[in-house]
Parts: structure tokens; C-alpha cells; sequence
């Protein structure tokens, strides 16, 4: 009995360490990744609400068309954000050519004021519905602001990386609302992200593995 | 016509409508020439009618889809210290003054606020100096808010990915 128990007891270790030497591995090698050698960027952008979705479309307007198609991920509550993405896309498309964008909704993995408990379980929630749908668009790149929706959806995203599957950028540029400190997302995806912005000089300074280009949104 | 705008945002803020709309601060608006005071109340339990405040023409309403117009109208924005509501007033060029709400501490929204007033960008004061800062305010020292570099961004991505 004691031999299959530390059997199975070593067995876990075992993958428990295999994963994250992958995850060590995949989190490490975003600079050598280069998907726009072949021409285009499949990118998933993942827009808030409110304040985020603002931003993060600015930042979507001034990359060129070369990021193509792009895949926005809204949470399901949010009423806003797809006007403000149809308005968007309508003004970057060209006359007369196919739309290169779709919407897809995921449940919201949390809300402003909600516990910390409570957020797991949500979360995990979201989970279940990033994974299918990161594994189908399978982008080349994650462009997220800071909703709480875009921990799943990058952790997804890390996912196909871990599995050999396919090595998937991780962007995240921190809102402008944030100077001196972190957002939750941000303290998340600092560790994980290939490409971390700060908009501010002041959390560069706290946070050195951050990029600092100036304001940019 | 002169016009001062209020907003409070998405919650209340009662404090600073009842100081704004005070016989003090009227007055000095009113000297100060403006002649027309637009307050966005939110949920507050404070809705001044239209004939409460001395010499000024007071229009009160609790929320809008957009309170881009009214931002667009004013010759001065009094606001909560909201990234949103700050950012789109100096987005339009607005003078801009923030009133704190010191009943809410460790508002990471301030942060904001502060390092904007910091970079002279917009007046920053709380209820209880809200006379004196309108009294003394110079709207001439203020920095204009410019638009952050999104090609900066774009630049940065494409050689981050391999595009150039």
C-alpha cells in the first residue's frame, strides 16, 4: 500500500516540476519569438469595460493591419464595449473588404469590490471557457489592459505554450490610472507576461523587469 | 455663456455639491464672471433646484450616456478625483479642478489625480478649501494634457514581434 502511495505521491511531483520547467521554459523565451516573420499577427485582444475598453482600442487603432484578424474578448455583462468595437473596426477597414475581426463573450471572472474567494471560484469559472476558445484561435499574441477577464485568458494562452503547442506573446500594457501602484491583473501578469508596459516612471522604478516607453495610450 | 461643470461620476458625492452650491461659492463664481453652474449629481441625496443659487443659472441632472457635451460646454470642470472623469476633461481641454473626498481613503484613484496635479495638469483641493481654492485659483498655470504616443507603442510591437 505505502509503495503505490509514494508511487503516486512522486509520480505528481513529477509533473508538477515537468510543468513548470515548460512554464519557466515558455515564460523565458518571448523575446525569440517572432511571429510577424510570416507576415501577420493573429492577436487576441481583451477588452474590459469602461475605462480599459477605452484604452486598450486606442492601442489597437494604432497598430498597423499587419495584426490581422483580430479576436476581441468581451465579458458577457458587458453592454458597451462591442459598439465601441464595431465603431473601431469599421473605421481602421477598408471599403469593400472582408471584416478581419471577430467578438466572442466569456463569463467575467470578476467584479469590482468582489472577495478574494470568491474571485477564485469565478475565475476558474472563466477558465473553463477561455481554454476552448484560446485553443481554437490559437493567436500569436495576448494585447490585455488590466479586466480581471484577461488572467484566464493569458493563463490559456500560457497553456498552449506549456503543451508545445504553440508559444503565445502575452502583452499587457498597465492602464494609465495606475502610477504608483499595481493593478490585481498587473501583480498577476507581471510574472507571466513577455512584454509588461507601465505608463508611469514610478512603477517603473518598483517594477524593472517593466517597460517604460512614456504615456502611450 | 460661462459655464462651470460638476460631476461626481458614478456614486455620490454630496459633500462637494452642497459646498459648490453654497451662498460663498456662487458668489465668487459669479464674480469670477461665470454665470451658469451644470451639476452631475449621480446618486446623491443633494439636488439643487434650478432657482437655489444666487445669480447663477443651475441645471441638476443625475446621470448621462455621455457627459462628453457637457464637459465640451464648460469653461471649467469641478470633478471627483475619478481616472475616467479627469482623464476626459483634459482629453477636451478643460480646465480641470479635482475635489478629494478625504471620507475615502486608499482610493487608488487618486493616485492618479495627485500625479496629474503633481505635473500641473489639473487644481487639486478638498471640500473644506474649496472657497479659497476657486477665490485664488490661476487656470493660466496650467499644463496642457497631451495625448500619450500610441505610434510609440506600435513602433516598440513591431519590432517585438518580428515585423520589421
Amino acid at each position: 500500500m505505502m509503495a503505490i502511495f509514494w508511487g503516486v505521491i512522486s509520480g505528481i511531483c513529477f509533473i508538477v516540476l515537468i510543468f513548470s520547467i515548460r512554464l519557466l521554459i515558455v515564460v523565458r523565451t518571448g523575446s525569440e519569438c517572432k511571429p510577424g516573420k510570416k507576415g501577420s499577427i493573429n492577436m487576441l485582444v481583451v477588452a474590459g469595460s469602461g475605462g480599459h475598453t477605452t484604452e486598450i482600442l486606442r492601442l489597437v487603432e494604432s497598430l498597423s493591419q499587419a495584426y490581422s484578424p483580430r479576436h476581441y474578448v468581451i465579458a458577457d455583462t458587458d453592454k458597451m464595449s462591442e459598439d465601441k468595437i464595431r465603431t473601431l473596426e469599421n473605421a481602421k477597414n477598408e471599403v469593400g473588404a472582408e471584416p478581419k475581426f471577430t467578438i466572442h463573450r466569456i463569463p467575467r471572472s470578476r467584479e469590482v469590490h468582489q472577495s478574494w474567494s470568491s474571485s477564485v471560484l469565478t475565475t476558474l469559472n472563466a477558465l473553463l471557457y477561455s481554454i476552448p476558445l484560446v485553443f481554437r484561435l490559437r493567436p500569436d499574441m495576448v494585447l490585455c489592459n488590466g479586466p480581471g477577464t484577461c488572467v484566464p485568458l493569458c493563463m490559456a494562452g500560457l497553456g498552449l505554450g506549456v503543451l508545445g503547442m504553440k508559444k503565445v506573446l502575452i502583452i499587457y500594457v498597465e492602464s494609465i490610472c495606475r502610477v504608483e501602484t499595481l493593478s490585481l491583473s498587473g501583480k498577476i501578469l507581471y510574472h507571466l507576461s513577455d512584454y509588461f508596459f507601465v505608463q508611469w516612471s514610478t512603477l517603473k522604478d518598483k517594477y524593472p523587469r517593466s517597460i517604460y516607453i512614456g504615456r502611450i495610450v | 455663456m460661462k459655464t462651470v461643470f460638476v460631476t461626481v461620476g458614478t456614486t455620490s458625492f454630496d459633500e462637494l455639491i452642497e459646498s459648490v452650491t453654497s451662498q460663498e461659492a456662487t458668489q465668487i463664481l459669479s464674480d469670477l464672471g461665470y454665470e451658469k453652474l451644470v451639476l452631475q449629481v449621480g446618486r446623491g441625496s443633494v439636488v439643487p433646484g434650478s432657482d437655489s443659487c444666487g445669480g447663477l443659472f443651475v441645471d441638476a441632472f443625475r446621470f448621462k450616456d455621455s457627459i462628453a457635451g457637457d464637459i465640451r460646454d464648460a469653461d471649467l470642470v469641478i470633478s471627483h478625483a475619478g481616472a475616467g472623469s479627469c482623464l476626459e476633461s483634459l482629453g477636451a481641454g478643460r480646465p480641470l479642478l479635482v475635489v478629494v473626498n478625504d471620507r475615502l481613503m486608499d482610493n487608488h484613484q487618486l493616485e492618479l489625480a495627485k500625479q496629474l496635479h503633481a505635473d500641473s495638469h489639473l487644481l487639486y483641493c478638498t471640500c473644506s478649501t474649496l472657497t479659497q481654492t476657486l477665490k485664488e485659483m490661476d487656470l493660466s498655470v496650467l499644463a496642457p494634457f497631451l495625448p500619450g504616443r500610441t505610434q510609440n507603442f506600435a513602433n516598440f510591437m513591431d519590432q517585438a514581434v518580428g515585423l520589421r
